[in-house]
């Protein structure tokens, strides 16, 4: 079951009676049986949305339809939905058995089934041995997975996760990670992930919405959105290291920074600014390219070798940082002080106009 | 390290346990000390001997005394509990209409910052035969004979009534506060998953709120029992210092203590007094412990 969501907006008004639009204008589908990264930094509206088409929030615009039922006026109880806390919202009091049970007690499951159904649900997130415990006795991955297991026993339409990583260790996140996708595959269930963690989004999801303050920058495959960032937020936001930025000209058919011609365009001449991913600048062996510098810092990490140059002049036109990074091969054995001559390739190079938006 | 700890720990304690020492052990040793007296007048300051158990052995063949045992123990039997579930109730209606929330704190409170005297006079109009509010309201909802609550003509039971209901009514308010202030600290988050998982009201009442507030729920239990075994100042603001009708039908533990404790000229009577206050003390630590123990297996932390 796809759920779809139509101008859907959520406006908070705080104490000082300023208002802020959480979620502003939302029109977006989610396909049935995949797993969405809803990806976007900090306060950009994740949590209100997935809130929204949870019903624990009421939406002041817009529309909700879960397949072709709308359920925008529904209670969150009738909606049919799994919801994974961020801080999990495990009962403290109850059990393991009792957490993943409530749910069935609340909906009248026969008492044999309920058991049963606790049982497998348990055993599907690995924690059959622990249902005897309180959650406190847990670990911080363990926990998540009672709460994924108390959201799922119920069978819900949708599973909707909020940073349900975030609270994990790092090598944890990984492992449950995988284990979210695991589940989200044998179960087949529509799922929402939130993150903050662009990474996390990008290898987890079939495919990632991009958000920035509430209002939905570019859905795909994540390797799509990766490849054709349709504005310069969404470049700068996928990618570690981040994407270099330049100020930018073109002049006939020439992509030109700081003078220099790192390609070319059939745009017509005017002022734009390029992002260039780190693994978009080679090594020009030839020493023919005029974009060149000299190299401040070197990092080498097995195979690849991040390259860091320092940019100190005022007139620079690289944007937001001083420095910027290229990755290339570890064979060239490029020590701090080489001067380098790069070449761009060409896919690799993004060509934005002024107010941000890919030309 | 540890030593070191305790020595601060005792330092920072002092101030505490020197005034406590004074006001509390001082007078509780004081009081055990004068039940062992034999005819003890207290302003000749003379005694006539010492006796083990003679005092408390008239305590306890005084049918006065039990008078005082039975009323206060349906006092603290039925209003702690009722009390309890009321001001429960009541805290989580507050909740779900927060907007009256602060007016009707205010109400409920208002009992509390008033001396219980007074408020049982109050009570006590309210209550009169002929005038008072209460059978005037039961006369709207077609109870046609009016009651005699508290006067010249009631029995032991609708003093009861009215007792119950004052002590009830006045108790609320601390606890309505405390609850709801204890409410206000549950994570939100569980009213939400608990609306995710299809929990009904009662459900999420009996489930989720009174649970994650046993703490609270344990500590008001505790201290409105004790309190309750202490009734006093409700019964004279009800029922004067006649202490009911007939005199001293509704008589309770703190009542007798002081009976005695005014006859100054008859000796021995507040040798009486001393031993029916450490009895009080008694059934009051055991009470205490009692809920301790039981609560340990329910209450949740
Ligand atoms: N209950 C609320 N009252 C007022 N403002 C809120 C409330 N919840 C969220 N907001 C605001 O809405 C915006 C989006 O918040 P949220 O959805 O929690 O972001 P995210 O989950 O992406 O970090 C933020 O600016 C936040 O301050
Ligand atoms: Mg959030």
């Amino acid at each position: 079951m796809d759920i779809k969501m139509v101008n859907l907006t959520k406006i908070f008004t705080s104490k000082n009676r300023k208002e802020v639009q959480a979620v502003s204008h939302v029109d977006l589908t989610i396909p049935s049986g995949k797993l969405i990264g809803l990806l976007g930094p900090s306060g950009c509206g994740k949590s209100t949305t997935l809130y929204l088409i949870a019903g624990l929030l009421k939406q002041n615009e817009g529309q909700i339809f879960f397949g072709d039922d709308e359920v925008s006026e529904m209670p969150p109880e009738k909606r049919g939905i799994g919801l994974v806390f961020q801080n999990y919202a495990l009962y403290p009091h109850f059990t393991v058995r009792e957490n993943i049970l409530f749910p069935l007690q609340n909906l009248h499951v026969p008492k044999e089934e309920a058991k049963t159904r606790t049982y497998d649900m348990a055993k599907l997130v690995g924690l059959e041995e622990m249902l005897d415990r309180k959650p406190k006795e847990l670990s911080g991955g363990q926990q998540q997975r009672v709460a994924i297991a108390r959201a799922l026993v119920k069978k819900p339409r949708v599973l909707l996760l909020d940073e349900p990583l975030s609270n994990l260790d790092a090598r944890l996140r990984l492992q449950t990670r995988e284990e979210i996708k695991r589940i989200q595959r044998e179960t087949g269930i529509t799922t929402v992930f939130v993150t903050h963690d662009q990474e996390e989004a990008m290898s987890i999801s079939d495919e990632i919405v991009v958000m920035k303050d509430g209002v939905i920058q570019q859905m795909g495959q994540p390797q799509d959105v990766y490849d054709h960032p349709d504005n310069l937020f969404v470049a700068k936001f996928l990618g570690s290291p981040q994407i270099n930025v330049f100020d930018s000209t073109i002049e006939a058919g020439k992509v030109l920074i700081d003078g220099m011609a790192i390609g070319a365009t059939e745009l017509p001449d005017q002022k734009v600014i390029i992002g260039i991913r780190p693994e978009g600048l080679q090594v020009d062996k030839t020493k023919t390219s005029p974009f060149k510098f000299e190299i401040d810092l070197v990092e080498t990490i097995g195979r690849d070798t991040t390259l860091i140059i320092e940019v100190t002049s005022e007139e620079s036109t690289l944007l937001d940082k001083k420095t910027f990074k290229a990755i290339v091969d570890a064979e060239n054995r490029i020590k701090p002080k080489d001067v380098i001559h790069f070449v761009v390739k060409p896919e690799k190079m993004h060509i934005f106009g002024l107010d941000g938006n890919r030309l | 390290m540890e030593t070191k700890n305790n020595w601060k720990a005792w330092l920072y304690l002092a101030p505490m346990l020197l005034l406590m020492s004074v006001f509390t052990f001082y007078p509780l040793i004081n009081a055990f000390i004068i039940s062992f007296y034999k005819g003890f007048r207290p302003l000749q300051n003379s005694i006539e001997g010492f006796t083990l158990l003679g005092n408390y052995l008239l305590i306890l063949r005084n049918p006065l005394f039990w008078n005082a045992m039975k009323n206060t123990f349906v006092i603290a039997f039925i209003s702690v509990p009722v009390s309890i579930f009321l001001s429960l109730a009541i805290a989580v209606g507050l909740k779900s209409i927060p907007k009256l929330n602060k007016f009707f704190q205010t109400i409920f409170f208002l009992p509390y910052v008033t001396n219980s005297i007074a408020v049982g006079m109050a009570f006590a109009v309210m209550f009169h035969k002929n005038y008072g509010l209460i059978n005037a309201i039961l006369e709207r909802l077609g109870f046609a004979g009016r009651i005699d609550w508290i006067g010249g003509t009631s029995s032991w039971w609708t003093q009861m009534v009215a007792l119950l209901i004052f002590t009830v009514w006045e108790s609320l308010a601390f606890k309505i506060l405390v609850f709801t202030s204890g409410m206000q600290n549950i994570d939100k988050q569980y009213y939400d998953a608990a609306k995710i998982d299809s929990a009904s009201k009662w459900t999420v009442f009996r489930r989720i709120t009174v649970p994650l507030l046993s703490p609270i729920i344990l500590y008001i239990s505790i201290t409105s029992m004790i309190g309750a075994l202490k009734a006093y100042n409700s019964v004279i603001g009800l029922f004067g210092i006649k202490l009911g009708n007939p005199s001293n039908s509704m008589i309770t533990i703190v009542a007798f203590v002081y009976k005695y404790r005014a006859e100054l000229a008859s000796p021995g009577y507040y040798s009486y007094a001393a031993a029916s206050a450490i009895i009080l003390f008694i059934i009051t630590v055991v009470f205490s412990l009692i809920q301790g123990v039981v609560s340990k297996k329910r209450v949740h932390y």
